[in-house]
């Protein structure tokens, strides 16, 4: 969907588009109970927000909180309105945009890619794999299952590659971020 | 209070102890339990709809009438999901509502039993929170969490959805305040109180506006009586032209001298040129909704703007403005009015002065002007008379949607808050009969109209029944010029004179109707006869149809057509059929 097509909450269209279209990472405190995610993802669906990337976990279980973290690509005037309609949410504890508050934040992935192939392609999935630090988790003589874990980009660049050599499936997590330094966002 | 009860018994319970009198409903299979409950029982007053929605509108007429949180119960399924549209027209614009339905038992949740529906899946968008209570022990805690989210920061409808086996099971009960947070949501905060720098910037550019304009909407009702009576205050210290929308009439005089009339699509002109030529404009508890703003790159370009709402997603949201307050509008107000002594010496008068005899300039247009008729009756003449014959009562004012709504907002005048009642954000043509309903429960000695068009008044027509049963002596008079008149308008506008199917082939006759449901039918069709029988309608102590027979093609004026600005006004007594044709060009065809 094209973020700049994005009606204002209005039937009008705001012509003043302004800058470009940005990609933010957001991360949603919620008590997780039933239908808290339903919630999250209806509000995207509902408004016409972009979801690039999902990633959702019970992250203290003492309290029932769970912690998702969105990247969302808008305006930012759209990304403004994302934080200030999910932090309206009854079940939402806090809404950190942690691009803008984080400066550069941490985000990080992890893919699971099953390569098939025997020969030459064998090899070179091997030597890519051993360069780019994945692990081999499951091999048969015709294929290979490596996880990777890093920067999102790292892993889209494995993913490309691989697919020269024989990319069978690939599964991702979608991503995990926190801030640098000391401060945490609770 | 803690004791051992049913599930059922705590729904009645938690309704008492929240000081419920009276909840609209219908009663089916999954909730037979609330049902036999409320028979044991004299404390509450159920009403019995004829229809769901019936109930939901109820409540929302009886909401927004008191100022308290209106009530609604169904059951399961169908029930349910004739509850959507009202849930929808609450949330959109801000009534509290608590909506308790019944759901099949939890073992069958999921098998698509009889009548089962997921009511919290299909009413999560459309509810400012619901629940699925699948333990009796979390159903008191959840019941007066309810009522608090919905009546809390910026109001709006809850779902408790309670499955059979639920309301049987027995569990302990607590009241409302036992010691416990009242809501398990940390992140559920409202603001309340606004930011003091921010209230302290608005009321010096407040003081030093050269053409100002207070701008205030349905907000400032639901914050309260006070929030309105501070509202006066302010706006006449300042001595500032005021305009409201559609939503916010009533909560400052109509009959006032420094009161513009309602702004927007088919708002005074006064009240549009005012907000285009202004260079402060003062948002009090409106929204930037579509029909105020029109063209948004071409709204009230040269002014700065304060925004007072208690959403903060509704701040920035269509329209950016200059200060945001995030609050509670009665309570930034009183700090507003507290300040106003501090600044007032800024005021340019000379300024003030040539601001109002510019704004004079454009009343003197006298926008709501129509070519009167003594012939047939004119809905504008109607609005006008019944509004001379009901001023002096005690009168509340339900409407539908379309025509006869504008003309009701444009000409009847409001002088105080929450006798009103209208379906503005969601535009719910048959919820003007319901409501009236709902107020006329709430007020059982006041003059209870719901102003009608003759298509919106069949969409919930059954409602007459209810009115008939309980002996509730509301008024529903129908402007009835036999068509959906604002599709016809808009047709005319924009589809070549095209009337696709907006014609009301078929009417009932409205008088035998009345007589059938056991009501009064009274009609109107000469302009002589009209004051008259507006007269009878208001003496009957019954129910009432009044087929108010108007004018076939009257318009409704003035109009910005979707997708121009505020100084692009078409005006009622200048338009020809060629301007009429061409006033929406292709890009504006495409908006609503």
């Amino acid at each position: 969907m094209n973020a700049q097509l994005q009606p204002t909450g209005s039937a009008y269209f705001l012509t003043d588009l302004g800058n470009e279209v940005e990609t933010h990472t957001l991360s949603v405190v919620v008590t997780n109970e039933p239908g808290v995610l339903a919630r999250v993802i209806g509000l995207f669906s509902g408004r016409g927000y972009n979801i690039d990337s999902l990633t959702v976990s019970e992250t203290q279980h003492e309290k029932h909180l769970s912690r998702i973290t969105i990247v969302t690509t808008g305006l930012p005037s759209v990304l403004e309105q994302i934080r200030h309609q999910l932090d309206r949410l009854v079940p939402v504890h806090q809404v950190a945009d942690l691009t803008v508050e984080g400066g550069d934040p941490l985000e990080r992935e992890l893919a699971l890619a099953k390569v098939a192939g025997t020969g030459e392609a064998r090899l070179e999935a091997l030597r890519l794999a051993q360069a780019f630090g994945a692990t081999t988790e499951d091999a048969t003589l015709e294929s290979f299952v490596f996880q990777l874990a890093g920067r999102p980009r790292e892993i889209e660049r494995f993913i490309d590659l691989m697919s020269e050599i024989g990319l069978v499936e690939v599964s991702r997590t979608g991503i995990a971020a926190v801030t640098r330094g000391a401060e945490g966002i609770k | 209070m803690t004791r051992e009860m049913t599930g059922a018994e705590m729904v009645i319970q938690a309704l008492k102890d929240q000081g419920v009198e009276h909840i609209f409903g219908y009663p089916g299979g999954a909730v037979l339990p609330i049902y036999d409950e409320l028979f044991q029982q004299d404390q509450i007053e159920h009403i019995l709809v004829r229809h769901e929605q019936g109930a939901g509108h109820a409540a929302e007429g009886y909401a927004r009438s008191t100022g308290k949180c209106g009530v609604a119960l169904a059951t399961s399924g169908p029930g349910a999901t004739n509850m959507v549209t009202p849930l929808t027209d609450a949330m959109m614009d801000s009534v509290p509502i608590v909506c308790i339905t019944g759901q099949v038992p939890t073992h069958l949740i999921g098998s698509d039993g009889f009548q089962e529906c997921d009511t919290v899946g299909i009413t999560r968008p459309c509810t400012k929170y619901n629940w699925l209570v699948r333990d009796v022990n979390d159903l008191p805690r959840v019941l007066h969490e309810a009522f608090y989210i919905a009546t809390t920061g910026r109001p709006g409808p809850v779902v408790v959805d309670i499955p059979k086996d639920v309301q049987f099971a027995v569990g302990t009960y607590e009241g409302p305040q036992n010691g416990r947070a009242r809501t398990g949501y940390e992140g559920y905060r409202p603001q309340v109180k606004g930011d003091r720098d921010a209230i302290r910037k608005a009321m010096d550019l407040i003081a030093t506006a050269k053409k100002p304009v207070f701008y205030t909407g349905g907000g400032v009702i639901n914050s309260g009586t006070a929030a309105c009576q501070l509202l006066r205050e302010l706006v006449r210290a300042t001595g500032f032209p005021i305009t409201s929308t559609l939503m916010g009439l009533g909560a400052y005089p109509a009959s006032d001298k420094q009161w513009l009339g309602m702004l927007g699509m088919h708002g005074t002109y006064e009240a549009n040129l005012a907000m285009h030529d202004c260079d402060v404009m003062v948002n009090i508890g409106a929204r930037f909704d579509d029909r105020i703003t029109g063209r948004t790159d071409a709204f009230s370009p040269n002014s700065k703007k304060i925004h007072i709402d208690i959403d903060p997603s509704s701040i920035n949201k269509v329209i950016r403005v200059d200060v945001p307050i995030l609050g509670d509008v009665a309570h930034v107000l009183e700090e507003m009015v507290r300040l106003w002594p501090s600044v007032s010496h800024q005021v340019d008068k000379t300024a003030l002065k040539s601001w109002w005899s510019e704004i004079d300039h454009w009343r003197s247009r006298d926008s709501l002007r129509y070519r009167p008729n003594d012939k047939v009756i004119m809905p504008q003449y109607a609005i006008q008379r019944l509004y001379e014959l009901t001023k002096d009562r005690e009168t509340y004012i339900t409407t539908e949607v379309g025509q006869h709504q504008m003309w009701a907002a444009q000409f009847y005048g409001f002088e105080e808050p929450n006798r009103w009642m209208t379906s503005g954000g969601l535009g719910t043509m048959g919820y003007g009969l319901p409501a009236a309903l709902g107020v006329q429960v709430a007020h059982r000695d006041a003059l209870v109209i719901d102003i009608a068009g003759d298509a919106s008044v069949q969409m919930t027509m059954q409602e007459i029944s209810t009115a008939v049963q309980y002996e509730l002596p509301m008024k529903i008079f129908i402007l009835n010029n036999s068509y959906m008149g604002m599709v016809r308008q808009w047709q005319q506008l924009l589809h070549g004179n095209r009337l696709s199917h907006s014609y009301s082939e078929a009417l009932p006759d409205f008088v035998k109707l009345a007589e059938a449901y056991g009501a009064v039918g009274i009609r109107a069709e000469k302009p002589d006869e009209l004051d008259d029988a507006i007269r009878e309608m208001i003496n009957v102590k019954r129910p009432v149809i009044f087929d108010c027979v108007v004018a076939n093609l009257a318009n409704c004026f003035p109009m910005i057509p979707s997708g121009k600005a505020h100084n692009e006004m078409l005006l009622g007594d200048d338009v020809p059929e060629q301007e009429m044709s061409t006033a929406i060009d292709e890009e504006g065809k495409m908006l609503v």
